[in-house]
């Protein structure tokens, strides 16, 4: 057998599933809200579009939450499997928060799933729409959660380590409440409004393009623009003051994400280079004078730590870190300018007919899944070498299971993600093509086929009873 | 800090609840595994559909018994979680995967052409087969104890292939079908019934040989336990048991040859819950057994207490919906599509 790190495979194969994972909560987590928005307006104005348009999203919302499930089981399994040692030490601390995360929200969603899903009929409008609001709702709940216990394992607090090693928790509201948490939470939850904007834009634009469905096209297309308008920007500011809190709490993790290795005032903002951990260099730089200091401390002079400042083992990888980030900015500013090109298009009275921009906005329906994911890569990397930051190193958490029953698994984990996300996305691009299902303006809530499957059912057991 | 450990035992209570949710994770997983594991056998497409329909409501919600098995265990007992993860590293990736396949099959089955549907009949099938084999080999070996060094797992990574835990696999197996058959008894008409009732006569001789099996051969797995069951008075307390398994077996088998629809399921549901109780008794109060107990794996008693208010506060609710859906979607289920 080759001589394979246990401690690299635990990590890839933690981040493959995770990576694999996180695309779908935060893809529900903004579509259950659409949904609950768009029952809602069905329920005010009668409009049979809206309905239309939710019971085809309804399935697409199945199939990803039902991924989201299915990977979100195994995550709840690999804290023990891969870091079993990190388990044991800080148990008593994030286990309540995770244990919080199953009572208060994967119940709540699991249980209203199936109302939401095949209650349509069972059970009257005013339930039907509390189920819609109360797994969107859970979707909220649990990021809160995992975003809590995630941003403790970035700034840890609230805790003492005994003699035994072990950590005891001495503040709740110190370790819930973490440093780091409100900008995490309200960057993740506006990422994956963001997410599910651009999606249902993009197939909005596709349908416009295509000349067909207009009227559910138009529905989607503008409640995606108004995202892109109002979140976008917003979205900028939560970022910057995510990236002043991390500074603080982690300035290594900004060296890498700013290629600085000597510390320095007056620091240049890069936009172009290529970092190099061996020789402590970057090649090919493309440097802004200043303004990575403007940004980062808001005076052209500012002082910003280099990562020279810590010792080689102590430095997170630079390279990865450094472009994840410029690929999420990125992303994030084309988000800006397609609000700022919809409103311009608005005035105009051009928005639903300009051809280029259709192009464009398909082009960005799986922007907010790479953005989400490239941050995620620049958080959780720049982390490294800890699993929880500057108390235990991640080659310290590890299971004591060997290389080879990580590596077969994961390569099983490879194999059987592909075919499922594939299976997902052939399923769901097939629900895409075949659009809204158009029914008559006055069909009434109980008379379509589910409704009436179930009535029938249920009257037949009336009548045996 | 908050701490409730002056009043009450923390760590019994804890057990309490880890023991419960495993059961109520086994017992309403059970029988949407069991389904799944008959479910190729079933006399037409049709019957098939019948059988999904019966269950695609409920499965998601079943499934989150497992996770807070899993979570609840992380938190209240986590040096438990972390020697016996590591420990069942190879069968807990091959039930999740069963349980991936058969979790995505629901979904992809609804939306899929017919010739596409006969792959997701498969990996509903042998995903719901391997996660039933693979949760009675982790039962199998649970019982059997881990090798520990320390606060960690040390012994192989194939220790868990072995002969009693084959069997427990096995008998999970049956078990979960024999729930499975017993549901689609109670949730469906016709053929699909007739042919449940006669799945359900078949592995009910299966459950009672596996049961049987197992009974016997735990007293020799540990002279703590032979002491527990066959010293007196302990016998005469715990006697009840085995009969009630007895006249519970009588009664199933008797239903099944009457034109009986909700009663199998229920004394299905009492037999697994005597199996369960069973194993308990002679496991308590051992959380890796014959290493640690629930008093020596304990997390720390305020983070036992703090999620102690969430479970007493949320567990109740969650009862209440879970009944509230199983009501929602009562009665018999039709083939027609759900959606």
């Amino acid at each position: 057998m080759l001589d394979l790190d246990p401690v690299l495979l635990a990590r890839i194969q933690f981040a493959f599933t995770i990576s694999f994972h996180i695309v779908f909560p935060a893809f529900t987590i903004g579509l259950a809200s659409w949904l609950a928005v768009l029952e809602w307006r069905w329920l005010r104005t009668g409009y049979h579009i809206y309905k239309e348009l939710y019971k085809m999203w309804i399935k697409i919302f199945a199939v990803c939450f039902g991924m989201g499930v299915v990977s979100g089981v195994v995550m709840s399994y690999q804290f023990g499997t891969n870091w079993s040692v990190f388990s044991d030490k800080v148990g008593n601390v994030i286990g309540p928060l995770l244990g919080y995360e199953v009572l208060t929200a994967f119940f709540l969603e699991a249980s209203f799933l199936g109302i939401m899903l095949f209650g349509w009929g069972r059970v009257s409008k005013n339930m039907h729409f509390a189920s819609t609001c109360i797994v969107a709702a859970g979707t909220f709940i649990s990021a809160f959660w995992i975003i809590s216990a995630n941003s403790w394992m970035q700034t840890p607090q609230g805790f003492e380590i005994r003699s035994d090693g072990l950590l005891y928790p001495t503040s709740w509201l110190e370790i819930i409440f973490n440093p780091s948490f409100p900008y995490r939470l309200t960057h993740m939850l506006l990422a994956a409004y963001l997410t599910t904007a651009f999606t249902v834009g993009g197939i909005g634009a596709y349908y416009l393009w295509r000349n067909i469905y207009v009227k559910h096209a138009k529905i989607m297309f503008a409640n995606a623009m108004l995202m892109a308008i109002f979140v976008s920007p917003i979205q900028l500011f939560a970022g910057d003051s995510h990236g002043l809190n991390t500074l603080e709490h982690q300035p290594a993790k900004i060296a890498a994400i700013e290629g600085i290795w000597e510390t320095g005032t007056g620091a240049g903002l890069r936009l172009f280079a290529i970092p190099d951990q061996k020789e402590e260099t970057n090649h090919y730089e493309v440097v802004i004078p200043k303004v990575a200091s403007l940004i980062l401390t808001h005076s052209l002079d500012g002082k910003l730590k280099g990562l020279k400042e810590w010792k080689p083992e102590d430095r997170p990888p630079v390279a990865i870190i450094f472009w994840s980030f410029r690929i999420m900015v990125a992303i994030g500013f084309a988000m800006i300018f397609t609000g700022i090109i919809a409103v311009i298009l608005f005035i105009r009275k051009k928005l639903f007919k300009t051809k280029w921009f259709q192009y464009w906005c398909m082009a960005m329906t799986p922007s907010g899944f790479i953005a989400l994911l490239a941050g995620w890569f620049v958080t959780e990397i720049g982390r490294q070498p800890y699993v929880a930051y500057g108390i235990i190193r991640t080659s310290d958490g590890v299971s004591p299971v060997i290389s080879e029953q990580i590596a077969i698994t994961l390569l099983l984990f490879i194999i059987t993600y592909i075919f499922i996300f594939g299976a997902g996305s052939f399923y769901i691009i097939k629900l895409i093509l075949k659009g809204p299902k158009v029914v008559s303006d006055n069909e009434a809530f109980y008379s379509n086929s589910i409704e009436a499957s179930a009535t029938k059912n249920l009257s037949a057991n009336n009548m045996k009873e | 800090m908050l701490d409730f450990s002056a009043y009450i035992d923390l760590p019994l209570v804890w057990g309490f609840i880890i023991a419960t949710s495993v059961f109520l994770y086994a017992a309403l997983d059970g029988f949407d595994l069991g389904c799944g594991i008959i479910f190729p056998f079933a006399p037409s497409d049709k019957c098939r559909d019948s059988i999904i329909n019966s269950i695609a409501p409920f499965w998601d919600g079943n499934e989150t018994w497992l996770v807070l098995g899993g979570g609840g265990l992380f938190a209240s007992f986590p040096l438990a979680y972390s020697v016996l993860m590591p420990a069942f590293y190879i069968p807990i990736m091959l039930m999740l995967f069963g349980l991936i396949f058969r979790g995505v099959a629901f979904e992809f089955r609804f939306k899929s052409s017919d010739d596409h549907k006969k792959i997701w009949d498969v990996a509903f099938h042998g995903g719901s087969l391997l996660a039933a084999f693979m949760q009675g080999i982790i039962l199998g070996n649970f019982v059997q104890g881990v090798e520990v060094d320390g606060r960690n797992f040390a012994g192989g990574a194939l220790d868990w292939a072995n002969g009693f835990s084959v069997i427990a696999g096995l008998g999970v197996i049956s078990a979960y079908s024999l729930l499975g058959s017993t549901w689609i008894i109670m949730k469906t008409n016709g053929v699909t019934h007739s042919w449940a009732k006669k799945v359900a006569s078949y592995v009910l001789v299966y459950v009672a040989i596996s049961m049987c099996t197992i009974s016997v051969s735990m007293p020799f797995i540990d002279k703590r336990i032979t002491e527990l069951w066959f010293s007196l008075p302990n016998f005469f307390y715990l006697a009840p048991i085995p009969l009630l398994a007895l006249i519970g077996f009588v009664r199933l088998w008797l239903d099944l040859r009457s034109d009986r629809h909700a009663r199998p399921f229920v004394i299905t549901l009492i037999l697994f819950f005597l199996g369960y109780l069973g194993l308990g008794i002679s496991l308590f109060p051992w959380i890796v057994p014959f290493k640690f107990t629930i008093w020596q794996a304990a997390a720390s008693p305020t983070s036992q207490s703090i999620l102690l208010i969430g479970t007493a506060i949320f567990l109740p609710i969650i009862l209440l919906y879970t009944a509230h859906v199983y009501y929602v979607f009562r009665g018999k289920t039709s083939a027609d599509p759900m959606y």
